[in-house]
């Protein structure tokens, strides 16, 4: 049965352009590396042999340009999904993601659509230090008419790509290396996950832990060990972080008066403390304790190893900041 | 240059070993740019660098020893273990840093330029960067302020023939990178960037223009790595990273600028092949201990990790 196909992480992310390119003639992919057997991993494998040059496109390093140029192909009735191999090269392409492509139907009244796809991958570690490690989710989350999506699970990854081409508006999809080799059941067929909407990916009734991305596979590691020890959280993936499931965090917080929120970016005015304030405001009367917040430190990354590792989170930070509120 | 190659080829060891960790892109083929430009600068000079930058940095006369340790990631490396073989500097000699954003560190060469210009003082800034570079929009915005300016700035564009995955060819129409600069009023010139002679006299010039007030000027040196991208891989058809022909890399091991440049000190009779030999031992004995004290050098500590952060 289809269902039971496993997947990877990355060739989830393939599948999904494999069939939006089959089913809609409008959809390209342009960016760095996208003919190499290596730049992206294997997301962009057999693409170009199936599709030719003109809807697979590797580019000269030249991300702003290249980036107007998908803004500029959806508005002219394209839907082209734009990769960076890193994140960390997308400081290049912020004016037209964010001048232009997110103000771009408010500032024309409502005129025009961009239906372009914005895909940054997250790669860090390895020693490679402050300019290959970023990830920038919370920026563009800071800004009104992006949409910004997150997948921790090969089958969220799929649906989500999915959903991102068929929006109508200018989505950031943001992956992550460190998921690349996670596998898991993926459906053949096509199929969306709703933008907008988060998981709860182990109910619990203790402690509300919110995550995105790999922090999510780090909170369920987390949530396993703590079981043993009688501790029963409950993990919410939220897939979407702009715009937040609101309802679903409110929920989860009514129900176990605990929030520690888990984000791999930095802290100050950062994803983490978004929901934080969230909750602050909407379910304050629910909390039993302050909101935990857990994140990357004010720091760039760093290189050496013995730094890298004080610097990333893992389960073990999560588990102490459950602890903590026990 | 024997300096850099041998201390370049000395990690390709500890990297497969997994003992260097952060990528490392060689610069092994192209030393005769770095040595050349930065033979005609005094330390009072300024360079900027890119993620390719061992050389710029050996050549500008930063501490073989403080870059292997940063390599190796130590505490007692250039940059204290946190920037790793992509962010070397040397303030003290006028290597005011690296970076691996392509094209992110030309316009910091511009600053830099433009303070020599501000206070008078004569010194000249270099930016290093590669063929990959010019796909980049600022290349040209940074040509068209330091023109206007009559800024002391020279650009070195390192022409290997790749950047990445992609050869030249797959990223450009007019492969003569030396010709973009024209149009903005810039001096450029062409040259083989594995003779070190022709780039020393190029630089020597080229200083010469700056320090009178005539800058910019652009030098575009031919070249070619042995190595592939990042590491010791040679990206060679048919391997795993499938990018390069052999017969391609061959014909480049001819050009070598070392076996030239030795050749040239025989023949002219400077430098006996003993006197090589010699000279090739004493540098092997630097590159050693170089290792040595990173080995012995300790890790960053991990409660250091927010030492030098501010805000
Ligand atoms: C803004 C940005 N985009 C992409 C990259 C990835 N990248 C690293 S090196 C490189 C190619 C550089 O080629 P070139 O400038 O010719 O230098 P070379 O490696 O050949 O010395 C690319 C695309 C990057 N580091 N920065
Ligand atoms: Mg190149």
């Amino acid at each position: 049965m289809s269902s039971h196909r496993k997947l990877s992480y990355s060739l989830a992310i393939n599948e999904a352009l494999h069939q939006m390119m089959d089913e809609d003639p409008s959809v390209f992919l342009i960016g760095q590396g996208v003919k190499s057997p290596w730049y992206v991993g294997d997301t962009a494998q057999g693409l170009l042999e199936r599709f030719g040059t003109d809807r697979v496109i590797d580019t000269p390093v030249s991300e702003n340009a290249m980036t107007g140029a998908a803004v500029g192909a959806a508005l002219a009735g394209m839907r082209p999904v734009v990769v960076h191999p890193r994140v960390d090269f997308m400081f290049y392409a912020f004016d037209p993601i964010i001048n232009e492509a997110a103000n771009w139907y408010y500032m024309n009244g409502g005129k025009l659509q961009a239906p372009v796809v914005f895909w940054g991958i997250i790669n860090r570690g390895g020693e490679q230090a402050a300019q290959h490690s970023q990830s920038l989710h919370a920026m563009f989350a800071q800004v009104p008419g992006l949409k910004v999506v997150m997948p921790a699970t090969p089958y969220d990854a799929k649906g989500l790509m999915i959903a991102a081409i068929r929006e109508p508006n200018p989505v950031v999809f943001i992956d992550d290396r460190w998921l690349y080799k996670l596998e898991e059941p993926v459906p053949e067929e096509i199929y969306e996950v709703e933008i907008g909407r988060g998981n709860v990916v182990r109910a619990g009734t203790d402690i509300t832990v919110v995550a995105s991305s790999f922090m999510v596979q780090e909170s369920i590691k987390a949530s396993e060990m703590l079981v043993k020890e009688g501790i029963n959280i409950e993990v919410v993936d939220l897939r979407t972080v702009k715009p937040l499931d609101e309802n679903l965090i409110l929920a989860s917080v009514q129900k176990t008066g605990r929030l520690v929120v888990v984000d791999g970016g930095w802290r100050t005015c950062g994803l983490a403390a978004e929901v934080s304030a969230l909750v602050s405001e909407k379910a304050f009367g629910a909390l039993k304790a302050p909101v935990v917040r857990i994140t990357l430190p004010d720091c760039p990354a760093p290189a050496s190893a013995t730094l890298e590792k004080a610097y990333y989170l893992t389960s073990a930070d999560i588990i102490r900041a459950v602890k903590s509120l026990i | 240059m024997l300096r850099i190659r041998l201390c370049e080829e000395a990690f390709v060891e500890p990297i497969l070993a997994g003992e260097v960790r952060c990528p490392c892109h060689l610069y092994s083929g192209e030393e005769a740019v770095a040595v050349g430009v930065c033979a005609a600068l005094t330390d009072r000079d300024y360079v900027f660098g890119n993620h390719r930058s061992h050389g710029h940095y050996l050549a500008k006369g930063g501490s073989m020893q403080e870059m292997v340790a940063e390599i190796f990631c130590r505490e007692t490396g250039c940059s204290r273990g946190r920037g790793g073989s992509m962010h070397l500097i040397a303030p003290e000699v006028g290597m005011l840093g690296a970076a691996p954003i392509v094209a992110g560190t030309i316009s910091l060469a511009l600053g830099a330029a433009l303070a020599s210009t501000i206070r008078k003082d004569g010194r000249v800034a270099v930016t290093f960067f590669g063929d990959g570079a010019t796909g980049e929009g600022v290349l040209y915005e940074c040509m068209n302020f330091a023109a206007l300016k009559k800024l002391p700035i020279i650009f070195v564009c390192e022409n290997n023939y790749y950047a990445t995955h992609m050869p030249i060819r797959e990223c450009r129409v007019g492969m003569e990178i030396h010709e973009i600069a024209r149009p903005f009023g810039i001096e450029s010139r062409q040259i083989d960037g594995n003779d070190v002679l022709a780039v020393y006299d190029a630089g020597l010039l080229a200083v010469e223009k700056c320090r009178a007030g005539n800058g910019p000027v652009f030098l575009e040196c031919l070249t070619y790595r042995h190595r592939g991208h990042v590491g010791p891989d040679d990206n060679v058809q048919g391997s795993h990273t499938d990018i390069r022909p052999r017969e391609e890399i061959d014909l480049w091991w001819e050009k070598d600028p070392i076996k030239r440049f030795e050749g040239y000190l025989t023949d002219q009779r400077i430098m006996t092949q003993e006197e090589l030999n010699m000279a090739r031992e004493e540098v092997n004995r630097e590159v050693t201990d170089a290792h040595d004290f990173a080995r012995r050098s300790p890790l960053p500590r991990a409660e250091e990790l927010e030492r030098y952060v501010f805000a």
